[in-house]
């Protein structure tokens, strides 16, 4: 492996976690980790409980058992439940299942909001614009368009997001997540809905990202060529448990697996 | 001069993040600003300034602090009226009682006042949108026009509620004639408008505008939601406030709390979805539309029933009006949803074409 930045030590870990609503399980006792720098993949059926994990991880659903320990600035973090904004300024992005771009703004809008954390000017100086807002805003632009020619989005920076196509929406989103810098990308499908060429895109966008920034990257992907090739290690969920963890060879192999997508005769 | 940017490049972010990107906008808005504040005050009679340029600046400011809350941030308000109302009776109370203070930092502190009741009023919107929400605010609708009746000490024990606004006097220049009044307000309005659109142009209006497009989201990306939408309400509510305050000092000079009804609140709800919703522009467009086109209406009667001869009924002519006002509003709403704003895009866009087809 020729990576800039060797997978080094965990530095995420997810540990005895159980999420239900109501009756419904979703997650039961479900624990793995993540080392920094690797791509990891949560692959399972589906209500498999792979987003509801994502959910968990930056703070959407808050589990009823179990803590997650994250290594943010070199100390450990220890939480029962996280609260999104905390994770946010822990270093943790995300894009969602379903596209949840700003509508109305333009790319450049949207992918700026990803720095808001970054923001530290008062709304008053916002309003006067000269001086330090100013200087502010600029210097995030420029961050911003970085950003913004690494995704090869630059042709469509001033379009509103609402007019573009599904694929462009999903690299939006992604540059968005991106802008924020962040230390643990969380993305949940980020190739549904696409087509081969787009997914070959994406695919190299993932692991750009991974490669250059260093970013440590969580995917739940259910296109299988996609995991096996992208992905360092793999969980495998099934009706909210881990059935699977290991390389993508180790999990093409193990039984479990095969009898959770392929079903098992009784 | 044709309307395009063809041959305007921009080599640094600082001249692409200009406020007028464009150089025949720049152009635009500098003759409008000299032709407001230059020719409009030499030319205008006082009937014009009095009774259609300054209500249509103070329309055109309590139009732009809804836009605010509810174009860019997306939470619902019926409650502009009485947010006006607490702009008007607290400048009332400051100017009676502190005169020391001057008149603007009056108006300034009546518009904190109103934010202040924005916030409060703003609360329930942590925990319900839409139209639920808009109807939690018609709490503030009627709490506040039931609180000036009520407390003396608002009206300085008027017995009737009314009071007579005081003479407005900056540095010992009083403006007293229609002429002043109009530059009053509308420096006023030039200012607060500049720094709305700074505003929604950076951080802040960034944040409103991700909160109104998909909240789980921009919470997700950091954005606090407490925060942003007590904000919202807080910034919406000055610019009301202080709306409310010009409406009593430089339009209507004596004020009752009859002023400040839900039927105004409404009024002002029409002209951000006439003008454009999340507009700064269309703010003044629909405040523009509602407050000229009746006078333009009745104009237009008196011309044709004087040219025809006809001797039209007085009552038959102001209900056409109200006909022919109604049916545009539904026609416009018809044709363009998206306001007056949206026009003037599909406007601009088209220029930059002209006269080629593609």
């Amino acid at each position: 492996m020729n990576r800039a930045q060797q997978i080094g030590d965990k530095i995420l870990s997810v540990e005895g976690v159980s999420l239900a609503f109501g009756g419904v399980k979703a997650l039961q006792e479900v624990s793995f980790d993540v080392r920094e720098h690797e791509i990891r993949a949560i692959i399972g059926p589906n209500g498999a409980g792979k987003s509801s994990m994502l959910n968990v991880l930056n703070g959407v659903y808050h589990p009823q058992q179990g803590t997650i320990k994250l290594r943010a600035n070199g100390a450990w973090k220890e939480f029962h439940d996280m609260d999104s904004h905390e994770a946010a300024s822990l270093g943790i992005a995300r894009t969602f299942q379903n596209i949840a771009l700003f509508k109305g703004m333009t790319v450049l809008d949207n992918v700026m909001t990803g720095r808001n954390l970054k923001m530290r000017c008062s709304f008053l100086e916002q309003a006067i614009w000269v001086g330090r807002a100013r200087r502010e805003e600029l210097e995030h632009r420029r961050a911003v368009e970085e950003v913004i020619d690494f995704l090869e989005i630059q042709h469509i920076r001033k379009t509103p997001v609402g007019k573009l196509p599904y694929g462009l929406q999903k690299r939006v989103e992604l540059a968005r997540a991106l802008a924020a810098e962040p230390t643990l990308l969380l993305l949940d499908e980020p190739m549904s809905g696409m087509n081969l060429e787009e997914k070959q895109d994406m695919c190299r966008f993932v692991l750009d990202v991974n490669d250059h920034y260093g970013t440590t990257v969580v995917l739940i992907e259910h296109d299988m060529g996609v995991v096996m090739d992208i992905s360092d290690r793999v969980v495998v969920l099934d009706y909210g448990r881990k059935i699977g963890d290991g390389t993508p060879e180790e999990v093409r192999a193990n039984q479990a697996v095969i009898d959770a997508y392929l079903g098992v005769a009784h | 001069m044709l309307y395009r940017e063809a041959g305007q490049f921009k080599s640094t972010y600082a001249e692409d993040q200009q406020i007028f990107p464009i150089r025949q906008d720049r152009v635009a808005v500098a003759l409008l600003l000299a032709v407001a504040f230059v020719a409009v005050p030499l030319f205008a009679n006082q009937y014009w300034l009095s009774a259609i340029l300054i209500p249509f600046l103070i329309f055109s400011l309590a139009a732009l602090g809804l836009n605010i809350l509810t174009g860019y941030a997306g939470q619902l308000s019926l409650g502009t009226a009485a947010f006006m109302a607490v702009g008007a009776f607290m400048a009332y109370n400051f100017v009676l009682r502190m005169p020391w203070l001057g008149v603007i930092p009056s108006f300034i502190l009546a518009g904190l006042c109103a934010a202040g009741v924005g916030i409060v009023f703003g609360l329930p919107s942590l925990r319900i949108k839409g139209f639920y929400l808009a109807v939690a605010t018609l709490a503030c609708q009627f709490f506040v026009l039931w609180a000036i009746q009520r407390w003396g000490w608002i009206t300085n024990n008027s017995p009737s509620g009314v009071i007579a606004a005081q003479k407005v006097e900056i540095l010992g220049y009083v403006f007293d004639t229609p002429q002043r009044k109009y530059l009053l307000t509308l420096s006023i309005v030039a200012v607060l408008a500049l720094l709305a659109k700074n505003l929604m142009r950076s951080e802040t209006g960034r944040a409103f505008m991700a909160v109104r497009d998909m909240d789980v989201a921009a919470s997700v990306i950091g954005i606090p939601m407490m925060k942003t939408k007590l904000l919202a309400f807080a910034i919406s509510s000055f610019y009301c406030g202080v709306a409310g305050a010009l409406y009593a000092y430089t339009y209507l000079g004596t004020v009752e709390p009859e002023a400040f009804t839900l039927d105004l609140s409404f009024r002002i709800l029409f002209m951000i979805i006439i003008g454009g919703v999340g507009s700064i522009l269309g703010s003044f467009l629909g405040a523009g539309f509602i407050i000229l086109l009746p006078i333009f209406l009745s104009i237009l009667f008196g011309a044709l029933s004087h040219a025809t001869g006809m001797q039209i009924p007085h009552s038959v002519i102001s209900n056409l009006e109200l006909i022919i006002f109604g049916g545009l509003i539904i026609f416009f709403l018809i044709v363009e949803p998206h306001g007056l704003a949206r026009q003037w895009q599909i406007a601009k866009e088209k220029l930059r074409l002209w006269p080629f087809p593609h």
